[in-house]
């Protein structure tokens, strides 16, 4: 690579990072933190209600877990897509969108963990 | 040496897929905690941020690999339900729950790990796009690098999760069937 192509990237990479809000970089961390909560809700529903578990069975030989799984999955590409459009050029306060992204992260792990799902449940 | 092929596929979604991206997230572990101890940024050539992209990309596919070979393909082999007389050999859920002894392989480990190891793919595809997005820029957002990091280390304590259990399972009740395959013979 030719020195005037190693200036062009260069100005290209100072451009970039000028000019990139933290926006879509907020969309995307909370999406994940809220598609695993919604996951292990789910998962939770499905175990504890029969006509959940056969509303979720969108494929019977897996069972419930397709349904949880495909729901859950969707809903985190929509709430992706939806929260990146909306912060697009916004700048945010991404301490509070950690806090939250983690909690919904740390409820969905606790509530996919059995033991912990079952006393809720009062199995 | 033979290989029912119901095992082939386990074997290619577990030891192929699923280890393959446990390496894989561990190397984002790795490479994420050097580059916050780095005083200046690494100043990747064109070809080295290609390869890095190509990186991030390679373990989510890899992931979603796993996981969706472990639900559509294995996870039906091991809870079918078996015949009255079947021999339960070949029906893994219902042989780990015909015992008290084995019961919590499956109430435990699978129930925990059909769904832990989908949270690693969501970390490890939102990681990999924001890295992706944002390349060096991330290093003037030091909260969304920590939150980044924070995703990709529970990714790797879920794909080890769904993996030790992965294994563990199919130690005590492995998924058996289908079409045998021979490998070798031995020439006697």
């Amino acid at each position: 690579m030719n020195s005037s192509q190693q200036k062009h990237e260069a100005a290209v990479s100072n451009s970039t990072e000028s000019v990139l809000p933290n926006g879509p970089g907020a969309a995307a961390i909370l999406s994940a933190g809220i598609g695993c909560f919604l996951l292990s809700v789910f998962a939770v529903i499905a175990d504890a209600s029969k006509p959940a578990a056969k509303f979720f069975t969108f494929y019977v030989p897996t069972g419930p877990l397709s349904g949880v799984t495909t729901t859950a999955i969707f809903l985190w590409l929509v709430t992706w897509l939806v929260l990146a459009r909306l912060w697009h050029h916004r700048t945010l306060p991404f301490a509070k969108i950690n806090i939250v992204a983690f909690a919904f992260l740390f409820l969905g792990i606790l509530l996919t963990f059995p033991p912990f799902a079952d006393l809720l449940l009062g199995k | 040496m033979e290989i029912s092929s119901r095992a082939l596929v386990t074997q290619v979604h577990g030891m192929l897929f699923g280890v393959f991206f446990l390496l894989l997230v561990f190397g984002m572990v790795v490479e994420l905690c050097r580059s916050s101890f780095t005083s200046q940024p690494s100043q990747l050539s064109a070809k080295g941020l290609s390869l890095q992209r190509f990186y991030l990309v390679f373990t989510a596919v890899v992931g979603w690999f796993a996981v969706l070979t472990g639900a559509y393909i294995v996870y039906p082999w091991y809870r079918a339900i078996p015949p009255a007389t079947a021999n339960l050999a070949n029906y893994p859920q219902a042989l780990l729950k015909s015992s008290p002894t084995t019961a919590g392989w499956h109430s435990l480990g699978m129930e925990w790990k059909e769904h832990v190891a989908w949270f690693a793919v969501i970390a490890i595809t939102m990681a990999a796009c924001v890295l992706i997005q944002y390349g060096r820029a991330i290093r003037q957002h030091p909260q969304m690098r920590k939150a980044v990091h924070g995703f990709v280390v529970v990714a790797f304590l879920s794909a080890m999760v769904a993996g030790l259990f992965g294994a563990m399972l199919n130690k005590h009740a492995p998924v058996r069937g289908g079409t045998i395959h021979q490998l070798m013979q031995e020439r006697r």
